[in-house]
């Protein structure tokens, strides 16, 4: 029970013909999203359908399919959803630009907000209005 | 003006959390049935993609061990007992439970193809039983459940689709 504590990334032992496909194995297992766990990728899920789709991974590349292969099958199936990084395309052009919408957003707004504090007509002295006034305050308190 | 924006965060947040994140849209769906051969469950003898031309189909995903599955189990002999073809994919499953369950609840299915590793469902995009596909007449995937048929949401949606079908 004691060993189930230990955090290890559920990988099987597979065994690879370079370090070159191994490399491309776990960087694949870590781009694609586990559609159980959703948010787990595959490396990292203990999901029976991470262990499934972490197979057939492995058996793609021992198979000799590339990287762009393995992730269109992927995608074919599970769509979008299963990249963690989208693709660009219309449908996600406001997931990229969003950040950077709602940020030119506020930027206009601080410009505009500190412009409208610097524009603030400044008092330096006071009119003789002013001072008429504050007298009459005088007048008035020395009355009672 | 920040209470404007702070109004339509608010109103973005609301519609999120309405939204069901386990709702994942199949990429499948307008294309033809992925090609697949796999042994009956209960008979001698195989289904393939082939033998879901020549007529309207739901092809069930399901599983013994699938509690969700026995939820909506009541609606899919419903639906069968009203004449839809039912096919049952049987999704890494024992046999032994599988026919088990059925002879406890009852076999909507006119077929069920047993996928004991699971392969032939990832090619269907499967990440969760129950699933169910709507397959019209020439083999071209128009619609998937996700989750219980027995779900209102679930059962309009896939009644409306089928009136499209006629």
């Amino acid at each position: 029970m004691m060993s189930s504590l230990t955090l290890a990334a559920p990988i099987e032992t597979f065994k690879f013909d370079s370090p070159e496909t191994e490399k491309v194995f776990h960087k694949l297992s870590e781009e694609l999203r586990c559609l159980v766990c959703q948010n787990q990728n595959i490396a990292e899920s203990n999901a029976d359908l991470a262990k499934d789709l972490r197979l057939e991974i492995y058996t793609m590349l021992s198979d000799g399919k590339s990287e762009d292969e393995i992730v269109d099958f992927m995608v074919q199936r599970y769509g979008d959803y299963v990249l963690y990084r989208p693709p660009f395309k219309p449908m996600t052009w406001l997931l990229w630009f969003g950040p950077a919408i709602v940020f030119a957003f506020g930027l206009v707004y601080v410009v505009r907000f500190m412009k409208a504090q610097s524009s603030k007509t400044q008092v330096e002295s006071l009119s003789d209005e002013d001072i008429k006034r504050i007298k009459n305050l005088h007048a008035e308190q020395g009355n009672k | 003006m920040p209470l404007i924006a702070f109004a339509i965060l608010v109103a973005l947040l609301a519609i999120g959390l309405t939204l069901n994140p386990r709702l994942v849209p199949s990429p499948l769906i307008g294309k033809p049935a992925p090609e697949f051969e796999l042994p009956l469950l209960l008979k001698q003898g195989r289904f393939s993609n082939k033998d879901l031309i020549g007529h309207v189909t739901l092809l069930n995903v399901w599983a013994s061990w699938c509690f969700a599955c026995r939820q909506e189990h009541e609606t899919v002999k419903a639906l069968g007992r009203s004449g839809v073809r039912i096919i049952g994919l049987n999704y890494k499953d024992e046999p032994e439970d599988a026919k088990q369950w059925l002879a406890r609840l009852g076999n909507p299915y006119q077929f069920i193809a047993a996928d004991r590793s699971g392969r032939i469902a990832i090619d269907w995009g499967v990440y969760g039983a129950p699933e169910t596909f709507l397959i019209d007449k020439s083999g071209i995937i128009r619609h998937k459940v996700i989750g219980p048929l027995s779900d209102k949401g679930n059962f309009d949606a896939l009644m409306a689709v089928m009136d499209s079908l006629k």
